[in-house]
């Protein structure tokens, strides 16, 4: 079990810099997500932390040690890739033993090894088939599995779910999130799917076009997104985002609607999620509805800000029956609003 | 099944494959029986009479020791050629697939010894071993060995399967380069990750996924060195020293354009024949099935 510490670390291709500058450390036992739309740059993180990519500059540490210029196998790491890399002439016994075998552990250890692993995965009745003989799901494990049995100090995870089906995704984030606890092993997991990243991650790191945008765990990045970017990112449907002014504890919207809330002045952006807006009839925030989606649970109402043609998607509890073309109003909760600096993006409230 | 009613009787399908059919008949079929009626026939001396002998010719080749030794000759040689081009091409390969900078001047120059035509490749080698002026002869000699394949079997038999190896080591790269291309980067990075070094993820994961490439070129090789060879080999040799390097193709222009044995020529022909509808056979059934992982 080891500490990670990054420390401004750059990647460059060529003359283009994709990481400018990451840091942060993820404590021994705590599983990192690595989250950011496609090109963000968090495979290329997570692959120089394995060792398969080089550093162009900064340090990685892992545990006590300095590790850049360490090949793969010396730093003590297990990763699991995205199309799980399983080796496909290997029964699944002699793809989890592979490595034990390069280690040099005596048979009985590595047969022991193997049928601990194949146990904790469910995988012993299989341990004698070929990888293509397995679904979806049992690769996935059979992969998960060659990562325990080495006992590492670090697992990396590459988006290793996004190659199953959603009713598989679900079932098996969970299993990486109960065997990632009972083996405590400190673990970075990269995806680009927020819901995944908020239901395993201890904490978040958010990352955009090579630069952190928040390191938290999932509820303060959720409740308190230190950018536009973050706020956009993560929450589904995504958080709206209106143009507005402060002035005298008011955030005044575009067509002139006053919401109480915010200090100071200046040209701003309100994020509201639209899980937070409270149906009210003389609400301030007035939504011309255009269209509704029933989702039983729920239901969406995607419409403009009256007066402006700014859209809006607001979500309330239960069915509703709302007719097109209705002006309904909504109130904000002050701790609901999220004001960002309109330039610079930043949080400010 | 569709139903033949869907396809109105037609001349089109039948001119389509005309060409081809053509082709076949004139230049294979026809030739070939050409050769298998010719292998029962005896002709003599002057070419004024023949006879039907039924299977004599090919009793006479097996009977012959001169016949059976150029046999084994030739599967030795095409062995030789087959491992030869093809460790080496795989080695060339292993090397080129890890090479990031120039690997396009690289894969390029590796492929042209095949744009060469055999009689060129087999007058190349020649001119660098040629006992007498030959840079490689001087060189060994240097070294205090004497070469000198006009005399000595055992030379001229390693000229040919170096000069017919080095020829065929493009194809075979282009192949193997090919095949390693094909597996998955992660397959070789999780080997890493789980601590294999390159000589060791070499043998233990990538030889074997490319395994079915190996027997493709096992057996393409193995044609080449037993009927593309011909051209090397009369630039090179001629067959000798005393018929050290004579293979089964040699023997069968010799016996028959040389040595005017028209009928036992085309039983030979016959035979290799048989020898490469079977190689054939065996690389169809087999290339799929047996060679999997």
């Amino acid at each position: 079990m080891a500490k990670i510490r990054l420390d401004n670390l750059r990647k460059s291709y060529g003359g283009t810099e994709v990481l400018h500058g990451v840091s942060g450390e993820i404590e021994d036992g705590e599983l990192v997500v690595i989250v950011g739309p496609s090109g963000c740059g968090k495979s290329t993180l997570l692959r120089m932390i394995a060792g398969l990519e080089t550093v162009t500059a900064g340090e990685i540490h892992i545990g006590e040690r300095m590790v850049n210029g360490l090949e793969p196998a010396r730093r003590d790491i297990a990763m699991v890739f995205q199309n799980y890399a399983l080796y496909p002439h290997m029964t699944v016994r002699q793809n989890m033993a592979y490595g034990l075998k390069i280690r040099g552990l005596p048979k009985e250890e590595i047969n022991r090894r193997v049928e601990e692993a194949a146990d904790i995965l469910e995988l012993r009745e299989y341990l004698e088939r070929k990888p293509r003989q397995l679904s979806g799901g049992q690769r996935q494990r059979v992969a998960m599995g060659r990562a325990i049995v080495r006992d590492p100090q670090v697992f990396l995870f590459d988006e290793p779910l996004s190659n199953l089906d959603a009713k598989l995704r679900v079932q098996m984030r969970l299993e990486i999130r109960k065997l990632q606890k009972r083996l405590g092993v400190t673990s970075i997991y990269v995806t680009h799917d927020q819901v995944e990243a908020m239901t395993l991650g201890d904490r978040l790191m958010v990352l955009n076009g090579g630069y952190v945008e928040q390191f938290g765990t999932p509820i303060e990045v959720y409740e308190r997104p230190q950018t536009v970017f973050v706020a956009g990112f993560i929450g589904s449907p995504a958080m709206n985002f209106l143009p507005a002014e402060l002035s005298d504890g008011h955030v005044v919207l575009g067509n002139g609607a006053r919401v109480p809330g915010g200090a100071g002045e200046g040209e701003v952006t309100l994020g509201l999620r639209p899980e937070h807006l409270v149906a009210d009839e003389d609400g301030p925030v007035r939504v011309r509805v255009a269209l509704m989606e029933q989702l039983g649970a729920n239901t969406l109402i995607h419409g403009v800000l009256e007066g402006t043609d700014q859209e809006m998607v607001v979500s309330l509890h239960g069915i509703r029956d709302i007719a097109e073309g209705e002006v309904m109003g909504f109130s904000a909760p002050q701790d609901a609003l999220h004001l960002f600096d309109r330039r610079s993006g930043r949080r400010i409230n | 099944m569709l139903k033949r009613v869907h396809f109105p009787p037609s001349v089109l399908p039948y001119l389509l494959v005309a060409p081809q059919i053509i082709i076949t008949l004139v230049f294979f079929i026809w030739p070939a029986s050409q050769a298998l009626w010719q292998s029962m026939l005896v002709e003599d001396a002057f070419g004024l009479s023949t006879e039907f002998v039924w299977f004599e010719n090919f009793q006479a080749l097996f009977r012959d020791d001169q016949y059976i030794g150029a046999f084994k000759r030739t599967a030795f040689f095409s062995l030789a050629v087959a491992f030869v081009s093809m460790s080496f091409s795989l080695v060339l390969a292993g090397f080129a697939d890890r090479v990031v900078r120039g690997a396009i001047v690289y894969r390029t120059l590796l492929i042209w010894p095949y744009a060469i035509a055999p009689v060129l490749a087999g007058a190349l080698w020649v001119f660098m071993f040629n006992p007498t002026l030959g840079i490689l002869a001087y060189g060994l000699e240097m070294l205090g060995y004497e070469w000198n394949h006009q005399l000595r079997g055992g030379q001229a038999m390693a000229l040919v399967i170096m000069a017919a190896s080095w020829k065929q080591v493009a194809y075979n790269f282009l192949f193997y380069l090919a095949a390693m291309q094909a597996i998955p980067r992660s397959v070789i990075e999780a080997a890493a990750i789980d601590g294999a070094g390159p000589i060791r993820r070499f043998w233990t994961i990538i030889f074997p996924l490319i395994s079915p490439t190996t027997f493709f070129l096992l057996v393409i090789n193995a044609v080449y060195a037993f009927f593309d060879t011909f051209g090397i080999i009369h630039a090179v040799t001629q067959g000798g020293p005393a018929n050290a390097t004579t293979i089964l193709v040699y023997k069968v222009y010799n016996d028959g354009f040389v040595g005017l044995d028209l009928g036992g020529s085309a039983a030979q022909s016959v035979i290799l024949m048989i020898l490469v509808i079977a190689m054939t056979v065996l690389q169809f059934r087999y290339i799929e099935r047996k060679v999997e992982y």
